[in-house]
């Protein structure tokens, strides 16, 4: 057995004569000594790091790796029942029933038409918001970038949005866009005729994308405008010699100089569009039909208000929607080393 | 000198604990019940719970209202509390038998459980218990519902058109949506028909049109000829511009927007139920004439779907005696028919049915609503009080929606509902 020498305690030293509250302080902070400085004899000072991050390390045993892993054992038990012990292990039928599918194009012909229909529904939602996001946020940030006036102002009003609860995003919205919402009022008093907005599949497709948008655009917004200022000046001032117009400096200043930033931005809003789920369903409920049923919903549904509560069904959902989300958590960390190295 | 020390030490102690039971015993009672409007019933309730207080010093109770978007949200919440050992006292509960074994037994607390088996139907109480060797006592239902259509009288003599069952028994679904729809088009009314998107809502219909749900094994079909004419001329409205498609578009809100444009005179012919009675009537007021009109017939008959929620005590509160004597307060017949009345509730208390009840408001349309109640179909009986109640309504109006967006075509919707059933009922089973 190895045994680690005293740590040597060096005692506070100030040529001051300590204030009332720094006295106060040490008269607080001497019992805790009385428990720090045997602990620290006993343990040694590297060890004592393990002490520190105890607390946060409990919680997040407690509230993130358990649930993790009660969710991982759910997913290969069945029955209605919310108690562990009380669940029969039922092996892979979970993941077989979700994952069996005669045509995966065609959800019918899946054993869980809902599930598949939810991952095509989040595949197109993906693909959308985030080519959305990006192209939207870029154009912010190059113009919250330049010279105008009011810029302080317009990046805060940009910003807002993400500071509201996705819910009461989705309800506003709900009240603009539903058939008497403000939105048909408007297009009612100029001559028009009211729109299904949200009874259309395809229109409220797109609207939960624009909705989703104008939620999360001001985060990315700043993430790129922190990008743009921090491309030196000097090379601008250098294309601009060489002849470079804007949209050449764009392409071959701005551009590749932002791609870095930009990986982060794409990654980021990758792994929150996958998890697309409060603002939708406050919006539209996932209707009409499955219209805007997204993964994370159907997780739901299945585990919480389906009348079975088949929780082991869902729980094989998250871990299929878990591995979805670490492909992406691993290529965004290969992503942001190659692009470091490459720096 | 340790004898004397020790007399002082247990003399203090027995004087703590006796300090400590006396504060205990003066401690006010707060019982919770866990609660959802449909109508008015909450202001009802919290009128009868005051007559209670004011009887009990000591005893307070509260309503928490957790609403009811989705009855499988509403029901899960209080299942997570009776599953993590902390149940309300008391709760409204529609879906009986997900909580059975939970249920606090009033048949030893209760001053007189004679009473409670003599006023209440033996198969409602059948239905809180956990076999034929169980006999205790749960609770009580705080309704009776039936599912029926309601029309806009006052629309009907606007387009001067004879509201079909004043002088026909026996009205067709084909009839009243011939009807409904001269009359929408006859005053420029949006909607000619509203039904609200509950698989429960669909089961009066499709049996009216021959839908028959059980196989001769007794177990649960859906293809059957009724249940295609039922759900091709449902779909065919929303199709036909007869029904807004917002409807069915976002189920959860459905039923709310079904009776908002009922109360807003925006639709002619709501198919909802006497649970709704209240709200409609609070929503209206006198803006237009309206009434309860009987359930359409098919080859089937006329029926409309029953169903009520329960007041049930749980095992797990803190104070028995206390709900049980909330419990026999609120079951004396005037207290319940008071609460009836006030919330314009069919009464599930057998003697107040059979006497009958001066309502003050409504009458009328809750007199249509109870000669509505001999004529429900047996087999509406044993879908509202099977086990599976919930999980065989469940799918159909998810389904259903999905065909009216153009998702599934009807087959493949009769299908999912099918496999939905087994696939639920296999899994309830697997427990």
């Amino acid at each position: 057995m190895t045994t680690i020498p005293a740590t040597k305690v060096i005692p506070y030293r100030t040529n001051r004569e300590p204030g009332f509250l720094a006295r106060m302080l040490e008269h607080l902070m001497h019992p805790v000594d009385e428990i720090i400085i045997p602990l620290q004899r006993a343990l040694g000072t590297r060890r004592m790091a393990y002490f520190f991050v105890l607390p946060n390390l409990l919680i997040f045993g407690i509230f993130i790796l358990l649930p993790m892993a009660l969710n991982f054992y759910y997913s290969f038990t069945g029955s209605t029942a919310l108690q562990p012990s009380e669940r029969p292990w039922v092996g892979t039928d979970n993941f077989s029933r979700l994952l069996n599918c005669g045509d995966y194009g065609n959800p019918v012909t899946c054993d869980e038409d809902i599930f598949w229909r939810a991952v095509w529904n989040t595949g197109g939602f993906v693909f959308f918001q985030v080519s959305g996001m990006i192209v939207f946020a870029l154009v912010t940030a190059l113009a919250l970038n330049r010279q105008i006036k009011g810029r302080g102002f317009f990046r805060s009003v940009f910003f807002y949005p993400v500071l509201l609860s996705p819910v009461v995003v989705g309800l506003i919205w709900k009240w603009i866009l539903q058939r008497d919402g403000v939105l048909n009022a408007g297009i009612v008093a100029l001559g028009g005729e009211q729109m299904n907005f949200l009874v259309d599949p395809n229109w409220s497709r797109f609207w939960v994308i624009v909705v989703s948008i104008w939620a999360q655009m001001g985060f990315y917004t700043l993430i790129l405008l922190a990008g743009l200022q921090s491309i030196p000046h000097e090379y601008y001032e250098a294309a601009h010699i060489d002849g470079a117009d804007t949209w050449n400096r764009f392409r071959f200043v701005t551009f590749p100089l932002l791609m870095p930033t930009m990986l982060v931005v794409v990654v980021l809003s990758l792994i929150r569009a996958v998890q697309v789920f409060d603002q939708a369903f406050a919006l539209t409920g996932g209707g009409p039909g499955t219209a805007t049923t997204y993964i994370v919903q159907y997780i739901y549904n299945t585990g919480f208000t389906s009348t079975s509560r088949e929780a082991g069904l869902a729980a094989a959902a998250s871990v299929v929607l878990g591995g979805a989300l670490l492909i992406l958590t691993v290529a965004q960390l290969k992503l942001g080393r190659r692009t470091e190295a490459n720096h | 000198m340790h004898r004397r020390l020790l007399f002082v030490v247990l003399a203090t102690l027995l004087a703590s604990l006796l300090a400590v039971s006396a504060a205990a015993a003066q401690d006010p009672i707060t019982l919770r019940i866990t609660w959802y409007n449909d109508g008015t019933e909450g202001e009802a309730l919290r009128a009868a719970l005051d007559g209670f207080e004011a009887a009990n010093p000591g005893i307070t109770v509260s309503i928490e209202d957790i609403g009811y978007a989705d009855p499988n949200i509403y029901h899960s919440t209080i299942q997570s509390q009776v599953e993590a050992g902390s149940p309300p006292d008391l709760a409204r509960v529609n879906n009986v038998s997900l909580f059975i074994g939970n249920y606090l037994d009033l048949s030893t607390l209760s001053a007189n459980p004679e009473y409670w088996l003599e006023s209440f139907s033996p198969s409602v109480l059948d239905s809180l218990r956990s076999g034929p060797e169980d006999s205790g006592v749960y609770g009580f239902p705080l309704q009776f519902t039936i599912t029926a259509p309601f029309i806009n009288r006052t629309l009907f003599e606007q387009a001067q058109v004879a509201v079909p069952s004043d002088s026909n028994d026996a009205v067709t679904w084909d009839e009243w949506t011939a009807a409904a729809q001269q009359v929408a088009e006859a005053t420029g009314t949006p909607w000619a028909i509203a039904y609200e998107p509950r698989g429960q809502r669909f089961w009066g219909f499709s049996i009216s049109e021959g839908g028959q749900w059980f196989n001769e094994e007794g177990n649960f079909t859906v293809d059957t000829p009724g249940f295609r004419t039922a759900a091709e001329k449902l779909v065919s409205w929303t199709q036909n511009g007869l029904s807004d498609p917002q409807i069915w578009a976002n189920l959860a809100d459905g039923p709310r927007i079904a009776r908002e444009q009922f109360i807003a005179g925006q639709v002619v012919f709501l198919y909802s139920g006497s649970f709704a009675v209240g709200g409609l009537a609070a929503g209206i007021g006198e803006t237009f004439d309206w009434s309860a009109v009987p359930n359409p017939s098919g080859p089937g008959g006329s029926t409309g779907s029953p169903g009520g929620s329960l007041l049930v005590g749980f095992q797990g509160t803190q104070h028995p005696e206390a709900v049980a004597a909330l419990m026999d307060y609120l079951v004396q017949e005037d207290v319940l028919g008071q609460f009836s009345i006030a919330s314009s509730f069919l009464p599930g208390h057998l003697g107040l049915a059979e006497a009958g009840l001066d309502y003050t408001a409504n009458a009328e349309i809750l007199q249509a609503l109870s000669a509505e109640i001999p004529k429900i179909n047996e087999q509406a009986y044993k879908l509202q009080y099977s086990q599976f109640a919930f999980t065989y309504n469940r799918p159909i109006d998810g389904r259903l929606a999905q065909v009216i967006a153009g998702e599934l075509s009807l087959d493949d919707a009769i299908a999912a509902i099918q496999k939905d059933v087994d696939d639920a009922i296999a899994n309830v089973n697997a427990g």
